[in-house]
């Protein structure tokens, strides 16, 4: 078949949906497989609309097309109820990642699956969102005393809140990044310049949003689900170009990572860019190796380089000292 | 994954991966007569893995992993291998399942209308299911019967019927002539024994039916027959049901229809004779 069975294989597919003209059936297995793990079985199945392919393989994705209807239908619900917890208290309430796609009726948004309620509000207003939330019904989900502690001082967002009839959680963001990173995103410049949406919430502008996904992908966690963060990168460039994206990722501290999400987004998904942004990052192998790191039976793969990514996110998250406190009391209440 | 399985239930496929030969050797023993999935693709994937290498060979313990898991599941030891199989396939259509309603229910039918069967553990369903089918009528399933949003009508599920503890013993006499599957004692759940569906009910397994009875059976009281209010009905098959959430609103309108199409008794019965005959008389009476 001429492609190895990991992350690549959905890479091709998605990138190029004629190719799965190929596939035979173990071929079609291991890529809806995979699709699946990666939380990529309906945008997968948007993509290879009007493809010939075998019935079985037609109805899986289907399935998983439904599947995602219902999920977005949920997911704009829960927007609403936040609408409605946060609507008068006069403060800009932004929309993050899935939900801001959906909401936005962004290509972004086609088949992508929906976890939490992401939101980003001006840190000065962060005490009136938490009383307006508690007030609405969400809860604390991090009774202990050191995590709440924690978020509060140094994350990005407050402690996260589930919703106590409809289980559903929501992350208040003050900015993108966490307090301990090295990189400082401006957001205030992200609230400044977000766009109104119809219901009077916001979302990113298109350059905000490719540096959120960005930051959120190299700079903060350990690039697991990276496959799906490099197909929401795909997608917002391909519908809004990077025309002032250089500038504005300077601006955040983020220019390394939005260039490294580009070249991979393109190395995975054949993105279009200009040629300033060609270059190829001496290690760009190894990131593309980490996040193709599944096989045909959806099993995570090559632990030693899943591990040093994991590793770094947290090198990356907070200074040496800071990391090993950090650890030392977390350790101390696993075995207490 | 070392050993490979794939079989068709039904309108499902599934695709068993084992670290062991022998978990994958039982299931091509016991579903040796059902078709494979359609163009050999499954909908979905099991795994059953040793979480350290050494635990292939030393004190076994099968995890139980798949598309869809449970955060917590317990391993299982090796000779309950096949029992870790149909439990991880149940877990897939549990979690995963979005195609059909899925109702926690036995179902069996006759002239192309399906008997539905529910009730909590014990109640009977299984092992009553089980005795239709060596009377007559052909086995749905004895877990899942998946309702069709679409049309209205229950396809059949038709799994290795799994027997617990004294079921064990009333169908080794029920069905003699059957096909059973190693004796599993001490698993979590007792001491579990498979039966094999027989020939006809494997081969209809593709055809649906339409739904026209809805038992409610309890054991152990004198044999008793009363109506089930709609309202009853519904509130039980939403709590018989795993996806009946996820499925939101094809979930609701497609039970709603059950509910409002089909007539629903709950029965009492001291013996599994006299659940029968109680069966056949309702059933007359339609």
């Amino acid at each position: 078949m001429g492609v190895a069975l990991d992350g690549h294989l959905l890479a091709r597919a998605l990138a190029d949906p004629a190719s799965v003209a190929t596939l035979d059936s173990a071929g079609w297995q291991a890529l809806l497989t995979i699709a699946r793990a990666e939380l990529l079985s309906a945008s997968l199945a948007h993509r290879l609309d009007g493809i010939a392919k075998p019935e079985a393989a037609q109805r899986f994705l289907d399935d998983a097309k439904a599947s995602c209807a219902q999920g977005r239908l949920v997911a704009l619900w829960e927007v609403e109820m936040a609408r409605r917890a946060l609507g008068d208290l006069g403060v800009p309430v932004v929309l993050l990642k899935g939900s801001a796609f959906i909401a936005a009726g962004l290509a972004a948004g086609q088949g992508r699956f929906v976890g939490d309620l992401d939101i980003l509000v001006p840190r000065a207003d962060l005490d009136r969102v938490e009383a307006a939330l508690l007030g609405a019904g969400w809860e604390w989900v991090k009774p202990d005393p050191y995590d709440d502690a924690y978020y509060r001082r140094w994350m990005h967002e407050l402690p996260p809140l589930i919703h106590r009839e409809r289980d559903r959680m929501i992350d208040v963001h003050h900015t993108i990044l966490p307090l301990t990173a090295r990189p400082t995103p401006d957001a205030d410049a992200l609230i400044a310049n977000s766009v109104p949406l119809e219901n009077g919430l916001h979302m990113l502008d298109s350059d905000d949003m490719i540096c959120h996904a960005a930051a959120h992908l190299f700079a903060d966690g350990d690039l697991s689900g990276g496959m799906r963060n490099l197909w929401d990168i795909h997608c917002l460039v391909d519908d809004f170009g990077i025309a002032g994206l250089a500038e504005r990722a300077r601006r955040h501290g983020l220019a390394s990572a939005v260039r490294r999400a580009l070249r991979l987004s393109r190395a995975l998904y054949g993105t279009q860019l200009p040629d300033g942004w060609a270059r190829s990052g001496s290690d760009d192998g190894l990131y593309l190796r980490r996040l193709t790191a599944r096989d045909g039976w959806g099993r995570q793969t090559r632990p030693v380089t899943r591990l040093g990514f994991y590793v770094r996110s947290h090198w990356l998250r907070m200074p040496p000292l800071m990391l090993a406190r950090h650890l030392w009391t977390k350790w101390r209440k696993q075995a207490g | 994954m070392r050993h490979v399985f794939s079989v068709a239930i039904g309108p499902v496929g599934f695709r068993v991966g084992s670290d062991w030969r022998g978990p994958v050797a039982a299931l091509e023993q016991l579903y040796a007569s059902y078709p494979k999935p359609q163009d050999g693709i499954a909908d979905f994937t099991v795994r059953l893995f040793a979480d350290r290498p050494w635990r292939r060979f030393f004190r076994p313990k099968v995890m139980i992993g798949g598309d869809f898991v449970l955060p917590e599941a317990a391993p299982l030891s090796l000779e309950h291998g096949l029992l870790a199989a149909e439990m991880a396939m149940n877990l897939q259509m549990a979690l995963g399942q979005r195609r059909y309603l899925l109702l926690h229910a036995s179902a069996v039918e006759r002239d192309g209308k399906a008997l539905v069967m529910t009730g909590l553990s014990g109640a009977g369903k299984s092992t009553l299911a089980a005795l239709l089918m060596t009377r007559g009528w052909r086995l749905m399933g004895d877990e899942f019967a998946l309702l069709d949003p679409e049309t209205g009508l229950i396809h059949a599920f038709p799994r290795l019927i799994s027997l617990k503890n004294e079921a064990i013993a009333v169908m080794e006499m029920g069905a003699p002539g059957g096909t059973f599957g190693p004796l599993l004692a001490d698993t979590p759940k007792g001491a579990i024994r498979h039966l094999v569906p027989d020939h006809r009910s494997v081969a209809a397994m593709l055809e649906p039916a339409r739904p026209t009875l809805i038992l409610f059976p309890t054991f152990g009281h004198d044999a008793a027959t009363r109506k089930v209010a709609p309202s009853e009905v519904f509130v039980r098959l939403t709590q018989a049901s795993t996806n009946y959430v996820a499925l939101a609103e094809r979930g609701f309108t497609a039970l709603m229809r059950l509910v409002a199409e089909t007539p629903a008794r709950a029965i009492d019965y001291p013996d599994t004779e006299s659940a029968i005959a109680q069966v056949e008389a309702l059933w007359a009476s339609l």
